[in-house]
C-alpha cells in the first residue's frame, strides 16, 4: 500500500470512530448533523462532478454556480407548471444540458477565453432567472424521503445513509459512475487524453472537438441536477441568487479533490459538515459566539482548504486551453 | 528489393494563406524499403507527410496505397490504410501509462464497458519482443526517457499493424547512442516487412540508412537518388539549391591576449549536486575553444556559470579583466560577452514577440531603443530591417512573431542580435542543433568570422564534427571535470571519444 492510500485509511478511520462515539455520546444530534451534512453535500458533489468531466476534457468551467441556478430555476417552473416532479427532474436535466451547450460552443468552437466564458454563463443566469421570476408562484411539493426498507431500520446508517430523498441517492451512485467511467472506459481514456494532451488524441483519430462538446454537455447536466436538487428536494421553492455560491464551493471542492470523483466526494462532504455544523451550532445555542461568525464556517474553510491544505495538485494539462487543430 | 509500390503520392499540392507548402510532388514508396525525405526546414517534408497522415486536406493531388485511392483529410482513414506516423513532437500523454497511450483510439472493451488493459499489455510486450523494442507496459510514459518514449510511439503503429512508417526527424531529439538504437530499430522492421518514410536534414543519416532519397526544396520535388550515387555535398547541393561548403578552410588562429580566465570554478546543478568540478581554463582573442563532451557532463552549467544564470560556488571568472564571478547577465554581457543559448526557444528568444523585439532583447534599455525610458519604435523597426536583411533572416516582414520562424531563422535572429554588437567574448552552446544545412554554413562561417576578427569563441557542442571542423583547441569534459585540453589538428575523433567516455592516457 502506498503513502497517500495509508492516510486515507487513517483519516477514514479516525473519522468513522468520531461518529461512533459522537453517536454514542448524543445519538439524536449526531444523525440530524450527519444527514444534514450528507444533504447539504449534495449539490456541492454535483456541481463538482461537472466541473470534474469538463476540466478532464480540458475546458475550465467557472459557470457551474450559473448552470445551476437554471436548473433549479427550470426544474421550479416545470414543477410550478406540470405538476409533475419526474418532468420537472428532466426539465432540470435539460436546462443543464443547454447551457453546457452554450458553454461548449464558446470554449471549444468560438474558442472564447475560458475564464469569461464562464462568467457570461453566471451573468446570464443571475439576469435571466431574476428577470422571470415571479413571486407568488407555488409550487406542487417537492420529492419525499424513500426509505429503503429494511436498510432504514439500521441504527446510525438507517436513518443517514438509507432514508433519503432520490437525487441524494443518485448522487453517491453518480459519484461510482463517473469514477469507473473516467478510469476504466474508453470514454474516461479519451476524455482524459483530451484532456491532457489533445493533439495526441487527434493525431488517433478522436475528435477532440465532439469529446469536449459531450463532456460540457453531460457536466452541464450534473450542474443541472444539483439545481434541481435546491428547489425539488431541498427547499421545494425558488428565490433569486439560491444557489448562493454553491458552484464556487463546487469548484474548490473539486481543486481539493485534485480532479478526481472520490476526492471531490470528500471534499464535498467536509464542507457539508461545515454548513450542518454551523446551522447545529446555532439552533443548539450551545456555543456562546454571535451567529454571524459561525455562519462565517463554510466559507472560511473554503479559503483555508484552496490556500493551505491542497499542496501541490494538477490540473489536467489542456484544461482552459482552446483545441486548435 | 520487392518493387511493388505500396504507396504512391500523385501531384500533392498544398496552398496555406500566402504560401505554397507543396507544389505537385510525386513520391513513390515501395515495400521493404527505407526512403529518405530530406529538404531543409520548412521546405515542405513534414506538410507532406502531415497531407499523408491526414492531418492536412491537400489542394490538389491524390494518393493511392496499394494502389487504391485513400481518403483524404482523416488521420483515422489514414490508420485504417495502415499509415502510421512517429512525430517529431511526441504524440504521447505523460501521465498515461505505456499500454494506455498504445491503446488510446483504439481501445478494445469487455463487460460493462471495461477496457482490456491487461490483454493490451500482453500485446505490447509481445510486439516489443518481436521487433526487439524494450519497454515497461505499465510504465508512465513521463517518467521514460526520450529514447525509450520513441519506442513507445513505434509500438503505437505495430500496435495498429501499421504497414507504411513516417519518420518525421526522429534523431533531432535523440542522443548519437539513442540514434544508433534507432537506426537499428528501423532496419529491424523493414527486415520484417515494413516500409518506412524517414524525414530529415542530416546528411550524414540520410547517406547511412536510407534505400532510396527524394530531397524537396521549397515546396517543390527537386529529385531522387540512391546512397550509391550521392555524397554529402551533392545532396547539401540538391537541398540548398547552390553548392555548399561543408568543409571550412579557417586559417591559422592568431591568439593574443587572455580574454576569459576560469580558475577552479566549481558550480552545482539544480539537484545541489557539483555539476562542474574544479574547472580552469584560459581562452585568448582570435581563437576558438571547443568545449566536447556527452550531453550532461556539466558544459551547459559551465556555460551558465560564465554567462550569469548560474551561481558560481567557488572560483572566479574574469572577462577581458574584469570580475566576472556571479555577476549580473546584463553586466556580463556589457563586459562584451555574447550568448547563443543552448535552447533557443526557452532562452534565446521570446517566441511570442516580433522578431524586432527579439532583436534589442539585451539591448532595449539603451539608446537609440529607448530615450527617456520609452521605446523608440523607428528605430526598432530599422534595426531590425537592416539585420534580417544582413543575416538573412527568411521572413514576410520583420514584425512577425519569432514563433513563425523555421529552427534555422530563429537561430539567425539570435545571432544577429548577439553578433551585431562590439564583443570580445563568443559563447556558442549547440549553435547549430536541429539547424539545416544552409544555416549551419551560415552559422559556422559567421563563428570563424569572429574569431578572424579577434573575438574569443567558447564553443560547446555534442557534435564531434562540429568541434573538429571549428576549434583551435578542444576541450573535453567528462563528468564536470575536463579531461583534457588538446590540439584540434593533433588529435582524432577516436582519442576524443576516449576522453568523452572518461578514459585518459
Amino acid at each position: 500500500m502506498n503513502k497517500t492510500n495509508r492516510l486515507i485509511t487513517i483519516i477514514v478511520t479516525v473519522i468513522l470512530v468520531a461518529i461512533v462515539a459522537a453517536y454514542l455520546w448524543d445519538a439524536r444530534s449526531t444523525v440530524a448533523v450527519l444527514s444534514s451534512t450528507l444533504r447539504q453535500s449534495t449539490p456541492l458533489v454535483l456541481g463538482a462532478l461537472c466541473g470534474l468531466l469538463c476540466e478532464r476534457s480540458g475546458v475550465i468551467n467557472i459557470g457551474i454556480e450559473g448552470q445551476m441556478l437554471f436548473g433549479a430555476f427550470i426544474g421550479f417552473l416545470a414543477n410550478v407548471y406540470t405538476g409533475n416532479l419526474i418532468m420537472a427532474i428532466v426539465a432540470a436535466l435539460l436546462a443543464g444540458a443547454l447551457s453546457g451547450l452554450l458553454l461548449a460552443y464558446m470554449s471549444v468552437s468560438l474558442k472564447m477565453d475560458q475564464i469569461i466564458a464562464g462568467t457570461v454563463l453566471n451573468i446570464l443566469a443571475l439576469g435571466v432567472t431574476g428577470y422571470f421570476y415571479q413571486q407568488g408562484l407555488t409550487t406542487q411539493g417537492k420529492l419525499p424521503t424513500v426509505p429503503l426498507g429494511p436498510l432504514a431500520d439500521l441504527p446510525l446508517v438507517g436513518p443517514v445513509l438509507f432514508s433519503n430523498p432520490p437525487i441524494t441517492y443518485a448522487t453517491l451512485l453518480l459519484v461510482m459512475v463517473v469514477h469507473y467511467v473516467l478510469f476504466y472506459t474508453r470514454w474516461g481514456l479519451r476524455t482524459r487524453a483530451v484532456g491532457e494532451k489533445p493533439r495526441a488524441a487527434d493525431t488517433l483519430g478522436i475528435n477532440v472537438y465532439k469529446v469536449r462538446y459531450w463532456n460540457v454537455i453531460i457536466g452541464g447536466m450534473l450542474a443541472g441536477l444539483a439545481g434541481g436538487f435546491l428547489t425539488l428536494e431541498a427547499v421545494g421553492t425558488f428565490e433569486r441568487n439560491m444557489t448562493n455560491g454553491r458552484g464556487f464551493i463546487a469548484l474548490a471542492v473539486l481543486i481539493f479533490g485534485k480532479w478526481t470523483p472520490f476526492g471531490a466526494w470528500g471534499g464535498a462532504l467536509l464542507f457539508g459538515f461545515a454548513i450542518a455544523a454551523q446551522t447545529q451550532l446555532q439552533l443548539s445555542g450551545a456555543v456562546d459566539i454571535p451567529h454571524q461568525f459561525i455562519g462565517m464556517l463554510p466559507y472560511v474553510l473554503t479559503i483555508l482548504v484552496l490556500a493551505g491544505f491542497i499542496g501541490r495538485s494538477r490540473p489536467p494539462a489542456a484544461s482552459g486551453i482552446p483545441y486548435e487543430k | 528489393m520487392n518493387k511493388t509500390p505500396i504507396l504512391e503520392l500523385r501531384g500533392i499540392t498544398k496552398q496555406f494563406p500566402g504560401v505554397l507548402a507543396n507544389d505537385n510532388i510525386d513520391l513513390t514508396l515501395y515495400q521493404g524499403e527505407i526512403h529518405a525525405l530530406l529538404g531543409e526546414n520548412g521546405a515542405g517534408k513534414s506538410t507532406l507527410m502531415n497531407i499523408l497522415y491526414g492531418l492536412y486536406e491537400p489542394t490538389r493531388g491524390e494518393i493511392l496505397v496499394d494502389g487504391k485511392r485513400l481518403a483524404l483529410g482523416s488521420p483515422s482513414d489514414a490508420i485504417a490504410a495502415g499509415i502510421g506516423m512517429v512525430h517529431q513532437h511526441f504524440m504521447l500523454v505523460p501521465p498515461f501509462t505505456v499500454t494506455e497511450n498504445v491503446i488510446l483510439g483504439n481501445e478494445e472493451t469487455g463487460a460493462a464497458g471495461r477496457l482490456n488493459t491487461r490483454t493490451a499489455a500482453k500485446q505490447i510486450t509481445e510486439i516489443s519482443q518481436r521487433y526487439n523494442l524494450e519497454v515497461d507496459p505499465y510504465a508512465i510514459v513521463g517518467d521514460l526517457p526520450v529514447g525509450v518514449q520513441q519506442r513507445v510511439e513505434i509500438i503505437k503503429l505495430l500496435y495498429r499493424n501499421a504497414d507504411i512508417l513516417i519518420f518525421d526527424e526522429p534523431t533531432a531529439v535523440l542522443t548519437p547512442q539513442e540514434a544508433d538504437e534507432l537506426v537499428a530499430i528501423m532496419r529491424e522492421l523493414v527486415a520484417q516487412g515494413k516500409s518506412i518514410i524517414f524525414i530529415t536534414h542530416k546528411l550524414r543519416e540520410v547517406l547511412e540508412v536510407a534505400d532510396r532519397i527524394t530531397v524537396i526544396r521549397r515546396g517543390r520535388m527537386i529529385g531522387s537518388t540512391t546512397p550509391a550515387e550521392a555524397d554529402q555535398n551533392k545532396l547539401a547541393e540538391m537541398m540548398v539549391g547552390r553548392a555548399v561548403h561543408l568543409e571550412l578552410d579557417k586559417g591559422k588562429a592568431t591568439p593574443g591576449e587572455t580574454v576569459l580566465a576560469v580558475e577552479n570554478l566549481t558550480v552545482n546543478n539544480e539537484l545541489a549536486q557539483t555539476a562542474v568540478d574544479d574547472v580552469s581554463f584560459v581562452l585568448r582573442e582570435g581563437e576558438v575553444l571547443g568545449l566536447a563532451g556527452v550531453q550532461g557532463n556539466g558544459q551547459t552549467e559551465l556555460v551558465e556559470a560564465i554567462t550569469g544564470l548560474r551561481r558560481v560556488v567557488r572560483g572566479t571568472i574574469t572577462v577581458a579583466g574584469q570580475k566576472a564571478t556571479n555577476q549580473s547577465p546584463r553586466k556580463i554581457t556589457e563586459m562584451g560577452t555574447a550568448h547563443i543559448p543552448e535552447d533557443r526557444q526557452k532562452h534565446g528568444l521570446v517566441l511570442s514577440y516580433g522578431i524586432d523585439d527579439n532583436l534589442i532583447l539585451n539591448t532595449y534599455y539603451q539608446a537609440p531603443f529607448s530615450r527617456a525610458g520609452q521605446r523608440q519604435a523607428q528605430a526598432i523597426q530599422q534595426n531590425a530591417e537592416v539585420l534580417v536583411e544582413k543575416f538573412d533572416v527568411r521572413t514576410p516582414n520583420a514584425t512577425a512573431a519569432a514563433s513563425t520562424l523555421s529552427g534555422g531563422n530563429q537561430q539567425k535572429v539570435i545571432i544577429a542580435r548577439e553578433l551585431n554588437r562590439p564583443i570580445k567574448l563568443l559563447i556558442a552552446n549547440q549553435p547549430t542543433r536541429g539547424v539545416d544545412v544552409g544555416s549551419i554554413e551560415f552559422i559556422h562561417s559567421q563563428i570563424l568570422a569572429q574569431r578572424q576578427a579577434g573575438t574569443a569563441v567558447l564553443l560547446a557542442s555534442t557534435e564531434l564534427d562540429e568541434i573538429l571542423q571549428l576549434s583551435d583547441r578542444i576541450a573535453v569534459m567528462y563528468s564536470g571535470k575536463i579531461m583534457a585540453i588538446v590540439d584540434a589538428n593533433k588529435t582524432s575523433k577516436e582519442a576524443l571519444g576516449l576522453l568523452m567516455a572518461g578514459v585518459s592516457e
